[in-house]
């Protein structure tokens, strides 16, 4: 069973911890993430959970208070943004090649400077190469969906792995939206129970997790992290078809929309997915044939499922909510062009990096940007990346 | 060795492959820093004159690598497999009955 209700973002994620109760939350407060913590303090006060609420003085010492309780045996989580994720990245790296099933709640923002609290992706885009599954939500609704497939994916035996649940931070995590919210039994029947196989505090058998690893053994264990990022494909296939069985809600690696046909089409990750479509809706109806891809999964990076979607695309936009400064355009876009090399050459691409430090990406923007698609398409010269939104 | 110390260094060898070896490098067992002979680090060694040894036992509890053996109230010779040569026993000792050589100055002197 579940209920419609209306919530922000981060108060469907929050809803989310609520009904996973996790063993251990260990967690600092930055905006826009901030009112997690916050709801789960009242949750923890109010006796809905009985979670242990670590009350930490840093995001480091957050990521480092999950990992000690991961390794412990417990299931960990945190909620962070921006700077507060940036001070985590030494330990991120030490989560997952640890292998231990920590979920975030990321509420993406821009990083420093100019000081800015809006969205971006810069933050979790810090984090792509850290070994951890990242997965992008385009509302609330997502953000809650994801939230509830985390552990199941983060725990399964052929990946433990750590998952980041990203959502942008307060077009999704502050705007207040219909939602669904599944009741907490069928929740909890879902998510199951953690029961490590190899965890600290068993009595029965003596264990160290985090050794020091000479040249000999480190490129072994970072192939052993290779393999779970790879079988992490298979498991996030098969725990999003458990959670359509339950809620109904269908989720893929990426999500194609009105790509039947299309000649224009754009690839966007996060809330401009959302106003994506609404322009391609706009557009549709007016002949134009253009069509939508939404990468969910990042981490690991659904190249085959791209390049499949591509189909009779002729113009292709990649969209960077980040700029990764190699003057040559953003993350998304280099890896994306990756995926389509020697799969499915001749399409022309334009990467686009928008959106920056919270600059609103409205309906308009994207119908402007399939214009110029569209002469790109027809031959007109492109610049390879350029900037979207931005005064000139 | 115990069974589990050997258990512990099964399989933990160079020519393991990935598939092999222990998830994330985790060891399982206890004791294996007994296997790791922090000796080979020494630039400095400490000597133990039994005669000016009153048996007072301040230096074993300072011992940093659990390098001086104590069986039946005595500490015994150092265990040089383990010894870095940190000194602090001979700092420690009220009786003289520790001295440190640098390596190689037994040869010069």
């Amino acid at each position: 069973m579940s209920r419609n209700d209306r919530m922000s973002g981060n108060e469907a994620v929050a809803t989310a911890i609520r009904q996973i109760n996790p063993d251990v939350i260990a967690a600092f407060p930055i905006t826009p993430s901030t009112e997690i913590p916050q709801y789960i303090s009242s949750f923890k006060a109010n006796g809905l959970i009985d979670t242990e609420f670590v009350a930490v003085e840093s995001e480091h010492s957050a990521m480092s208070a999950c990992i000690g309780a991961s390794a412990a045996g417990a299931r960990a989580m945190t909620a962070t943004s921006s700077a507060g994720m940036a001070l985590m990245y030494e330990l991120l790296y030490v989560a997952a090649s640890d292998r231990l099933p920590i979920v975030m709640a990321a509420v993406n923002r821009a990083l420093s400077g100019p000081i800015n609290i809006n969205a971006d992706h810069s933050d979790s885009m810090g984090a792509r190469d850290s070994g951890w599954i990242q997965i992008y939500s385009e509302n609330a609704q997502e953000a809650y969906d994801n939230m509830l497939m985390a552990h199941r994916i983060a725990e399964h035996p052929d990946v433990m792995l750590p998952v980041m649940v990203c959502q942008d931070g307060f077009i999704t995590s502050h705007a207040v939206e219909n939602i669904v919210i599944e009741d907490d039994g069928p929740v909890r029947g879902f998510i199951g129970s953690y029961s490590p196989e190899k965890y600290l505090l068993n009595p029965a058998e003596s264990l160290g997790v985090g050794p020091y690893s000479v040249s000999v053994y480190y490129m072994e264990i970072k192939r052993q992290q290779f393999e779970a990022m790879n079988s992490a494909r298979a498991v996030i296939a098969g725990v999003s078809e458990d959670f359509a069985a339950m809620t109904g809600r269908d989720y893929g690696m990426i999500e194609k929309y009105r790509m039947e046909g299309a000649e224009l089409a754009v690839i966007v990750m996060g809330s401009a997915a959302g106003t994506g479509k609404a322009a391609v809706d706009r557009l549709r109806g007016s002949g134009v044939k253009a069509g939508l891809v939404k990468l969910r999964v990042f981490r690991p990076f659904p190249d085959a499922e791209i390049a499949e979607a591509m189909g009779g695309v002729r113009a292709l936009g990649i969209m960077d909510r980040c700029d990764g400064f190699s003057a040559c355009g953003g993350p998304l876009g280099a890896e994306a062009r990756g995926a389509l090399y020697g799969r499915a050459e001749g399409i022309k691409t334009v990467n686009y990096v928008y959106g920056l430090g919270g600059r609103d990406m409205r309906v308009e923007d994207f119908e402007a940007l399939f214009a110029e698609l569209a002469r790109v398409r027809d031959g007109a010269e492109s610049l390879r990346c350029r900037y979207h939104g931005v005064r000139e | 060795m115990s069974a589990t110390r050997r258990n512990l260094m099964e399989g933990m060898t160079p020519d393991a492959g990935w598939r092999e070896l222990s998830p994330a490098a985790q060891v399982f067992g206890e004791g294996n820093s007994l296997f790791f002979n922090t000796g080979e680090w020494r630039t400095e060694s400490p000597a133990w004159d039994a005669e000016r040894c009153r048996q007072c036992l301040l230096c074993f509890p300072v011992c940093p690598d659990s390098s001086i053996p104590v069986a039946g109230g005595k500490r015994g010779g150092f265990d040089m497999e383990h010894c870095k040569g940190c000194g602090v026993c001979a700092r420690v000792c009220p009786f003289g009955a520790i001295s440190m050589t640098e390596h190689g100055r037994e040869a010069a002197e």
